[in-house]
């Protein structure tokens, strides 16, 4: 919102208060995590906002040039830490691209299940802690009850909440547990109704709507521009999503799966679903859209699943075990993006024909998404930062690695 | 659009900056050089067959080889690689281009060499740019604010270079040398 937009109700006399300098973070609770925003104000408008970041750096990439590809799956959950499945995706087919190496069926059943089911948890912390900034406590408690359900179920798989280090280049550490697909189908069943009750208490709120529509407008070619991606891009009404439009490698992973791309074209979003219906205040492009596009994904993150479940009952290959500790790599670079759930995540490997990468790349999605919140909030109120921050619904783990 | 097709329109048009071509690789990449490099960004975003109007990230790989009997081993002589990864949303291609850079400025050790920036072509490559130059040390001339952006304003060295040594104390915080070197 350029400065002549701030509501001249709010801003009550056109005379110019000096400017001030205003450190946000990096212990600002609605920053989400160690990011720091120095703000120019001028009253109580944004003149300028500059991010900094850098507080979570951990040489990821010196470390994956010093380590074999399987040794480095740890260090790729501690990216994007509230979706660690989608990380581990991300670095196994990236090398899985440098080895030529084709999945089972079976295998890709189950990565697209734990994966959307990933992607369901990343977005429940996106909604509720977006609701949270915006002063609704209530969502944000929902949303982390239901994500529990989804921690346990990953910990019932893998032994971890958090730091999975399931999916490996070649395969995945171990099959399902016995009885783990009903507990997932259960689970899938009694969230369907909760969706319903963060749109009632979120999407649809009245005060929710007057916090986020027409803030933050960013538009479709200044999204591309920046090097958007994920529900950020497609909230400008983009209708882009690596896992239709993405590289063959990746998208052979959902060949079969029926679902929609979440983006608004032609002033429709997909109507497969009884969505809420978008308010009249919201425009495309704007923080309700960003948030709204998240909700919808939710859902087709559960079409997803159900698919999943069905198509990976019906297969009964073994699956192949993980790469070898120190397999040897083959020469040459390979680059992938996947798209996780905050953004199209890229790794990318160059290899000199030895076990160890000889550099490793890693393009974070919210890397991007953040470079454009100076654009969204010059001119905005201050009170609408952390709404614009939230939005766009960054992790620092990623941005800093 | 295919890659023979989009590496032979860059051919025309730019001729002698276009050095190489490589179709067979995992992604194929087209080796430029530096000189012209803003002009034929510019070309590859705003023609309309090609619309290349995102950039998906910069990377700077360094190749050398601290180890001197390792390095008589190596095929390549010492040099950066600056690789930029194009993808374009409308006609749904990619494109791979990749400009060999010394190590240094002229050999002098310390100065960094020199690349014109796209930051005015994609504003994705304000931050990504700023990255390559704190990690990797690649001045970007004609960029609108190149510091660094991960590491602290007054760290010293590039570590994503193959010969860099970490300091002994940042500060008065000592490094914990359990490794020693």
């Amino acid at each position: 919102m350029p400065i002549e937009r701030v509501d001249p109700e709010l801003v009550e006399f056109d005379l110019r208060s000096d400017e001030m300098l205003i450190n946000m973070g990096p212990q600002h609770p609605s920053t989400h995590g160690v990011l720091r925003l120095v703000l120019r104000t001028d009253g109580e408008a944004v003149a300028d906002l500059t991010p900094n970041i850098g507080y979570l750096h951990r040489c990821a990439e010196k470390i994956g040039e010093n380590l074999t590809p399987r040794m480095f799956v740890p260090y790729t959950d501690r990216l994007d830490y509230l979706a660690s499945m989608n990380m581990n995706l991300g670095w196994a087919l990236a090398v899985e691209k440098l080895l030529g190496f084709v999945p089972c069926q079976r295998l890709r059943h189950l990565r697209v299940l734990v994966c959307e089911l990933d992607r369901i948890a990343s977005h429940l912390v996106a909604a509720g802690c977006y609701g949270l900034d915006l002063g609704s406590f209530t969502p944000f408690v929902w949303c982390f009850r239901e994500r529990e359900k989804i921690l346990i179920l990953f910990e019932e798989l893998c032994g971890a909440r958090l730091t999975y280090s399931y999916i490996a280049p070649g395969g995945v550490m171990a099959d399902l547990p016995q009885g783990w697909l009903k507990h997932c189908d259960e689970f899938l069943t009694q969230f369907e109704p909760v969706i319903n009750d963060l749109h009632a208490t979120l999407t649809s709120n009245a005060i929710f709507i007057r916090r986020t529509a027409d803030i933050g407008l960013l538009s479709a070619e200044m999204a591309a521009d920046y090097g958007c991606t994920g529900p950020v891009l497609r909230g400008s009404g983009v209708d882009w999503d690596l896992r239709r439009d993405g590289e063959a490698i990746y998208t052979r992973m959902y060949e079969g799966y029926q679902w929609e791309v979440i983006a608004q074209v032609n002033g429709q979003y997909p109507q497969d679903y009884p969505y809420p219906a978008v308010p009249k205040e919201a425009v495309l492009g704007d923080c309700w859209h960003r948030f709204y596009v998240r909700m919808l994904e939710v859902v087709q993150s559960m079409k997803l699943c159900r698919q999943a479940i069905e198509k990976y009952s019906q297969t009964s290959e073994v699956l192949s075990e993980p790469i070898k500790l120190r397999q040897k790599l083959t020469q040459g670079t390979a680059y992938l993006e996947t798209e996780a759930p905050k953004g199209q995540m890229g790794f990318m490997l160059v290899s000199d024909g030895t076990p160890v990468p000889w550099r490793v790349r890693i393009r974070s999605s919210s890397f991007c998404n953040l470079s454009v919140s100076a654009e969204l909030c010059r001119g905005c109120l201050i009170a609408d930062v952390p709404a614009v921050i939230g939005s766009l619904d960054i992790v620092l783990g990623e941005i800093d690695r | 659009m295919q890659f023979t097709d989009i590496h032979q329109q860059l051919s025309a048009r730019f001729g002698p900056a276009i050095l190489r071509a490589e179709p067979q690789a995992i992604d194929p990449w087209i080796e430029l050089a530096g000189g012209e490099l803003t002009e034929i960004c510019r070309f590859l975003r705003d023609e309309p067959a090609l619309q290349f109007n995102m950039l998906n990230c910069i990377t700077g790989v360094d190749y050398f080889e601290p180890d001197a009997k390792k390095a008589a081993a190596v095929a390549w002589q010492p040099h950066l690689e600056v690789l930029y990864h194009l993808s374009s949303l409308v006609r749904k291609h990619r494109l791979v281009l990749m400009v060999s850079l010394p190590r240094w400025q002229d050999d002098v050790p310390g100065r960094l060499p020199e690349l014109p920036s796209v930051a005015s072509v994609w504003k994705t490559a304000d931050w990504h740019e700023r990255e390559v130059f704190d990690l990797m040390g690649v001045q970007f001339v004609g960029h609108p604010d190149l510091t660094r952006i991960l590491l602290p304003e007054d760290w010293l060295g590039h570590p994503l270079r193959k010969d860099y040594r970490p300091p002994h104390d940042y500060h008065g915080i000592a490094r914990r040398t359990a490794n020693a070197d």
